[in-house]
């Protein structure tokens, strides 16, 4: 880790958030659904941050609002990875007119932008989290399922595999035993990089009222209710938008750290 | 050139029509009729049957996708739920607010972003290449909607210098009044757009600096900005258009989000109200014309990279990768 204060300074950001949403788990300062604060109430006193327009105690609500944007964040990428993977393994070892098959597929579904489809999905569901990790993860999946498919196509094209089938190693096993092992850093990286995307679509489409509803509500939603009082109580319009922009560099600069690691011909030239 | 032509715009044909496939099928999918829309609570059966009937989701699925598209092809999108006005108008009144808003962004965006990339890689050892590396790490992390609400502060609430949101009744009839509207959601999207374009165009910029074609055209007497202007611009160049048009795609979308924050009545805002009321002709219209323009731009965008980039034209029908 020495020499790589970047992903460090990741490490720090992005567990700050963690730990705040660990925390939530276990203890709140109050009920999220606590409005016993008194209307706006100023930083201080009982509540360490004030209170939102409600007489909710500010802290509780971003601290639940951590473990929304994490729950969500790595819930979508969980789901984007698995189909994401799957697909992409099937298209990378596929016939070629399956293969064109899937991926005009893909194309077309990368061009439904993340946002859109995610809208489409709450449209159809209602707005709660399921619905959000469903929408982002969906969207999610043909981005990984492209990329996965390249990768594929790339460690099929290595002597080693052909070295390896002709020896008699069956497919499943040059799967497991070389194409996943050749391919999961890049992957890493980019699943990472997916995160960050995915906080900021669950944000915004929380402030879009999408998202999940309160009391347990998301950032992107404190800073939709936040809006109308921003001159009176701006910590309210300000607090979520930075934690928002927290976890998303720290995400952000883990996937550079990673992918230092996974690429040795960038360690070298920076 | 031409066949190249031919071949991408059969792909674009074919991933308009599967796209407004895909779409159909999607709202389809959906659980509960969306007649339920127009229905109160506790309607009766023959209410339901004849809410049915209006809007057509007692036919068969494969009848109403037929009757659906050969209405997307006389630009007929249906009609709305709740203000029982046709979509495609209002669409195209919506577009008025959208466009200028998108085209205006972009164009800000690259105007930031081009320089800045570029002096961020040039001088990517001083402080300042450092410090316009660092705010564009930071740009792509923060959310349009939150620096729409901060820019709103300061500059409509605090300042009182530009409108808060709204547009113009009369649209584009007082030009300076329209332009004033946009000012800030202009600002707001062309700031998060050119944080992303600078990595870009920083990353093309650093290939280029690094590349052997440069190093010779130096030691063979070039000057930095001939060896720049003659090698390096067209080069860097081609990372670059690919990802313009990308870029314009996101920031179309990108004002579906900021139009709420500035309360414009654009095409995102209208997707927001149609899925609060459960509007499907309106939900399905505004998405189709955002797909097939997200698709469109995409197809405009490979034509220019190939137009710039003689080395794409010379493996037409190559192998595959």
């Amino acid at each position: 880790m020495r020499g790589r204060p970047a992903f460090v300074i990741g490490c720090v950001l992005a567990g700050l958030i963690l730990a705040m949403a660990a925390v939530s788990l276990v203890w709140l300062p109050y009920d999220p659904s606590d409005t016993t604060g008194g209307r706006l109430a100023p930083p201080g006193g009982g509540h360490l941050l004030g209170t939102d327009k409600l007489g909710r105690d500010l802290l509780t609500q971003l601290m639940v609002g951590a473990r929304i944007a994490l729950t969500v964040g790595i819930g979508s990428v969980l789901l984007g990875a698995v189909l994401g993977v799957t697909a992409g393994l099937l298209a990378g070892f596929a016939s070629d007119w399956l293969d064109d098959a899937l991926s005009a597929a893909l194309d077309i579904l990368i061009a439904f932008p993340t946002l859109l489809l995610a809208m489409l999905v709450v449209a159809a569901r209602e707005a709660s989290l399921g619905s959000a990790v469903l929408a982002i993860g969906l969207a999610m999946s043909a981005i990984v399922a492209r990329l996965t498919r390249v990768l594929v196509k790339r460690v099929l094209a290595q002597d080693y595999i052909t070295a390896a089938r002709t020896s008699g190693t069956s497919w499943p096993r040059v799967v497991i035993e070389h194409v996943l092992p050749n391919i999961w850093p890049t992957l890493l990286v980019n699943l990472s990089l997916q995160l960050g995307l995915a906080v900021l679509a669950e944000a915004s489409l929380s402030y879009l009222g999408l998202g999940p509803p309160p009391p347990n509500a998301s950032w992107g939603r404190l800073l939709q209710e936040a809006q109308a009082t921003v001159l009176t109580a701006p910590l309210g319009a300000v607090a979520p938008g930075v934690l928002l922009v927290v976890l998303v560099v720290g995400v952000n600069l883990l996937a550079d750290g990673f992918r230092d690691l996974a690429d040795p011909t960038r360690r070298r030239s920076r | 050139m031409a066949r190249y032509l031919l071949r991408r715009t059969a792909f674009l044909l074919g991933s308009l029509l599967a796209a407004a496939a895909l779409l159909f099928v999607l709202l389809r999918l959906l659980p509960g009729d969306p007649a339920n829309a127009l229905l109160s609570v506790g309607a009766t059966p023959e209410q339901i049957a004849a809410a049915r009937r209006q809007i057509g989701s007692d036919l068969p699925l494969l009848e109403q996708f037929g009757s659906w598209l050969a209405g997307l092809a006389r630009l007929d999108l249906g009609t709305s739920f709740v203000s029982r006005l046709p979509v495609g108008p209002e669409i195209a009144a919506r577009l008025v607010v959208t466009v200028p808003l998108t085209l205006l962004a972009f164009a800000l965006a690259v105007v930031i972003a081009l320089p800045v990339g570029f002096v961020a890689a040039w001088r990517s050892d001083r402080w300042y290449g450092l410090v316009l590396n660092g705010v564009s790490q930071l740009g792509i992390a923060v959310p349009a909607f939150w620096i729409g609400m901060l820019l709103v502060t300061v500059f409509a609430l605090r300042l009182r210098l530009l409108p808060a949101g709204g547009f113009p009744r009369d649209d584009w009839a007082e030009p300076g009044r329209a332009l004033t509207s946009l000012a800030l959601p202009v600002v707001t999207i062309a700031l998060v757009m050119s944080a992303s374009l600078i990595r870009y165009v920083r990353s093309a910029t650093l290939d280029v600096l690094g590349s052997d074609y440069l190093r010779t055209a130096r030691a063979l007497g070039s000057s930095f900005a001939g060896a720049m202007w003659r090698h390096g611009l067209r080069n860097a160049a081609v990372p670059v258009v690919s990802i313009l048009g990308i870029e314009l795609a996101t920031t179309f979308l990108g004002a579906v989000v900021v139009e709420s924050v500035f309360t414009l009545p654009g095409l995102g805002t209208m997707l927001v109200e149609g899925i609060a009321e459960h509007d499907y002709p309106v939900i399905q219209g505004v998405l189709v014309v955002s797909t097939f323009a997200v698709l469109v731009i995409g197809f405009a965008a490979d034509l220019v990279q190939r137009l710039i980039d003689p080395r794409l034209r010379a493996h037409v029908g190559g192998g595959r990768p």
